[in-house]
């Protein structure tokens, strides 16, 4: 993608901000947890992603600057106002985003997969993911951080070990030995089904859901409702990247979802 | 080698990993006892004293990759390898790892089964340990040892919470050091 390009589509989205304010205004109005962020249509290249998520937040930027706009404070996507970039992202952001390495057509053809494992290996960008999360909800009297296998376990256990809570594993059935609760999820084609153990989770304890990227939202929907059926309580879902076009975040109904990139 | 006998002798936090292990008779099928970790995840005290027992003892050993065999070696592995400021490396079962990868088969009871893990996650001469929640045959563990020094990945040492009766009492798999933390509890045979 060409610089001038670049700077025209930032230049287009800027002169729509204020518009975009009174749309985000409406839509908080029916649903509190709503994405405050959109991105334009484009083809789906590694370092494309990076540059619309750099639109997106230069976006957020000036819907906090802009009079009618109510606070946004770190709601749906990782901003600091205290320790902010120019374009109001929190520096760490960009390496994270940059560090998420994407496959064309797979599993099948025609998708484009989001692979962590290479932010894994930057040791820098792994600490700083954690440490997103970690600042975001410590304090926060978060006793549990339920994860999805596989990969919700991966970034999972770290969290709750540094905000001192227990970690729950959610996972695929017949996984977990011992008494278990399970919840079915439809896929593409068919259903499958995700446990968790009985006794793991007490009525009224406060969770986190925590997984590598939510798509549909479908396997965090499954979590939640198994939290919820034992009487605890789902504080927030946290994703390291959405697929916002799959508008996994309106299945969450009014679970708030907190995501640290956006992937077009 | 346990870690008892090998400087943590008496360590009250041994004892509180081993009873924070529950043990579920006849998982996955009869004669099973099935040693389940989720009860430690539950005990976050218990929970960080493993972490940092390996993340003690790997702290000056100079590791840059931690690998950690799906699914329960990725419950203790990225933390260990945060804190130890290495990678962490997924060691999957097959087809889940997206892009190019390189595949290690091993036995099971009946069959086998397959290890796989990304070219270009590992450089070569780098320092590697494995981490698994459990070892029984170290058939597993083989396997990933022999992915990590396919690529030219030196294993310093294999780390598991659990050491059950099939280890044979082996300190070495494949040439390497095995270092586990406990062998599991005896408990009553209920049923």
């Amino acid at each position: 993608m060409s610089p001038s390009s670049a700077t025209n589509r930032k230049r287009n989205v800027n002169s729509f901000a204020c518009v975009f304010v009174e749309f985000i205004l409406f839509l908080i109005h029916l649903s509190p947890g709503v994405t405050s962020s959109t991105s334009p249509t484009s083809v789906r290249q590694c370092r494309r992603r990076f540059d619309v998520f750099t639109v997106t937040s230069e976006s957020l930027s000036k819907l906090r600057n802009c009079p009618h706009s109510p606070a946004l404070h770190g709601s749906d996507s990782a901003q600091r106002p205290s320790m902010t970039s120019e374009n109001g992202q929190d520096p760490r952001i960009a390496r994270i985003s940059s560090a998420i390495r994407v496959i064309p057509n797979f599993p099948k053809p025609g998708i484009m997969f989001q692979d962590i494992t290479t932010l894994l290996l930057d040791t820098r960008a792994f600490r700083d993911t954690v440490d997103l999360f970690v600042e975001r909800y410590r304090g926060k009297d978060i006793s549990v951080v339920a994860g999805i296998e596989a990969r919700g376990f991966i970034f999972g256990p770290p969290i709750a070990l540094a905000i001192r809570a227990k970690f729950v594993p959610m996972r695929k059935p017949k996984k977990l030995p011992g008494e278990v609760i399970s919840e079915e999820y439809s896929l593409e084609y068919g259903t499958d089904k995700m446990e968790m153990h009985v006794g793991a989770v007490q009525a009224g304890e406060r969770v986190l859901v925590i997984d590598d990227l939510i798509a549909t939202g479908g396997t965090l929907c499954a979590a939640i409702k198994l939290i919820e059926r034992v009487g605890a309580h789902v504080v927030e879902c946290a994703c390291v990247i959405e697929l916002p076009e799959l508008k996994g975040r309106d299945r969450l109904a009014e679970k708030p979802l907190f995501v640290l990139v956006n992937a077009a | 080698m346990f870690a008892a006998e090998n400087g943590l002798k008496g360590d009250p936090r041994l004892q509180a990993i081993s009873e924070a292990i529950r043990v579920l008779p006849h998982f996955p099928k009869p004669g099973i006892m099935f040693q389940d970790i989720t009860t430690l995840l539950l005990d976050h005290k218990t929970f960080k004293d493993t972490v940092d027992i390996f993340v003690d003892r790997y702290r000056n050993m100079d590791i840059s990759v931690v690998a950690g065999v799906e699914a329960r070696g990725f419950l203790f592995g990225p933390s260990i390898a945060l804190a130890l400021g290495a990678k962490f490396v997924p060691l999957r079962k097959p087809g889940k790892l997206p892009g190019e990868v390189i595949s290690e088969a091993y036995a099971l009871e009946y069959g086998t089964d397959c290890l796989e893990m990304h070219i270009g996650a590992i450089q070569p001469g780098e320092r590697a340990l494995v981490i698994d929640d459990v070892v029984a045959t170290g058939g597993t563990l083989s396997a990933a040892i022999r992915l990590l020094e396919r690529v030219g990945g030196e294993v310093v040492e294999c780390a598991c919470v659990i050491g059950l009766p099939e280890t044979k009492g082996n300190c070495r798999l494949n040439g390497k050091p095995l270092y586990i933390l406990v062998e599991p509890r005896q408990i009553d045979n209920c049923c």
